[in-house]
């Protein structure tokens, strides 16, 4: 076992235990800081992959500003431990083996299509190389998520305002 | 151009021997299916909202991995893009969550259920 692979495992190992146990946590902030654990196993696997760029941008926004987003609306909502009700006891009963379908079907396919995958040699890539992709080629999709930005803004303001302000 | 401090020189160039590709797929299709399994299961309108971006996170790992497999940058681009729409996602989708807690009181998605009634 080559030590890349023997990385490869323990990351992959972390973040599916994330992924469990943000289903398994009955209170909403144990479940986000499951996710923050998968989001970071992830930032580990893109350095791994050579995409220093995309783990850098993964644990300033996704880790960072999302997650703590997220952290701080349970805080101000003061969410409490999710109640089970009996439509949630039949939920487990179809969500467990629609999953495992799903699962299996997808590793099928994934096995089918990369067995005759020629296997190249993957190259390093800079991140000088992305910056010249997304500011030359995609740089009119660039500057449209700056709009959605704003927009998204706009409208998280507007949402949120409360209406007996005015 | 100089890559000699570079970590991927480390990690990926020296043995040849690399993680295969379905390896990341495999593992992102773990993660997808237990994002959709989360969001079935979840109650909390919150946590289903954290399963959706599980499950982005899942298709952004598979991004990458077809990025260094086939060689191309366009993958790392739109990764860039998914995770830029999910922050964006996120505010309004939050916001909405606010909303909705301050009307009806509840979190539960089960108690949203106007339009059933």
């Amino acid at each position: 076992m080559t030590p890349q692979i023997a990385v490869f495992l323990i990351l992959a190992a972390v973040a599916v235990a994330g992924a469990v146990s943000l289903i398994l946590q009955r209170h909403p902030i144990h479940s986000a800081l499951s996710l923050i654990v998968v989001m970071v196993a992830l930032a580990g696997l893109y350095l791994l992959q050579g995409a220093e760029f995309i783990a850098a941008v993964q644990i300033i926004v996704y880790s960072g500003a999302i997650m703590v987003l997220f952290v701080f609306v349970i805080m101000l909502l003061n969410a409490g431990a999710e109640e089970l009700t009996n439509l949630s006891r039949m939920a487990r009963f179809v969500g467990v083996p629609l999953g495992v379908v799903f699962l299996l079907e997808i590793a099928y396919w994934i096995a089918r299509a990369t067995s005759h995958m020629a296997q190249t040699s993957p190259q390093a890539v800079s991140t000088r190389d992305l910056s010249t992709l997304l500011f030359r080629d995609y740089v009119f999709p660039f500057e449209l998520t700056s709009f959605l930005i704003l927009i998204a803004l706009l409208g998280a303001l507007v949402l949120a305002r409360r209406e007996d302000s005015d | 151009m100089k890559r000699g401090a570079r970590l991927d020189v480390d990690l990926n160039c020296s043995g040849g021997v690399v993680v295969p590709t379905s390896y990341y797929l495999l593992l992102s299709a773990v993660l997808f299916g237990l994002g959709v399994v989360a969001f079935v299961f979840k109650r909390n309108i919150i946590t289903v909202f954290m399963s959706i971006e599980l499950m982005l996170n899942a298709v952004n790992l598979a991004f990458v991995a077809f990025s260094r497999a086939l060689g191309q940058l366009q993958g790392q681009v739109f990764v860039f893009f998914v995770i830029v729409v999910a922050a964006a996602e996120a505010a309004v989708g939050l916001a909405i969550i606010i909303v909705i807690s301050r009307n009806r009181g509840t979190l539960n998605v089960e108690r949203v259920d106007s339009l059933k009634h």
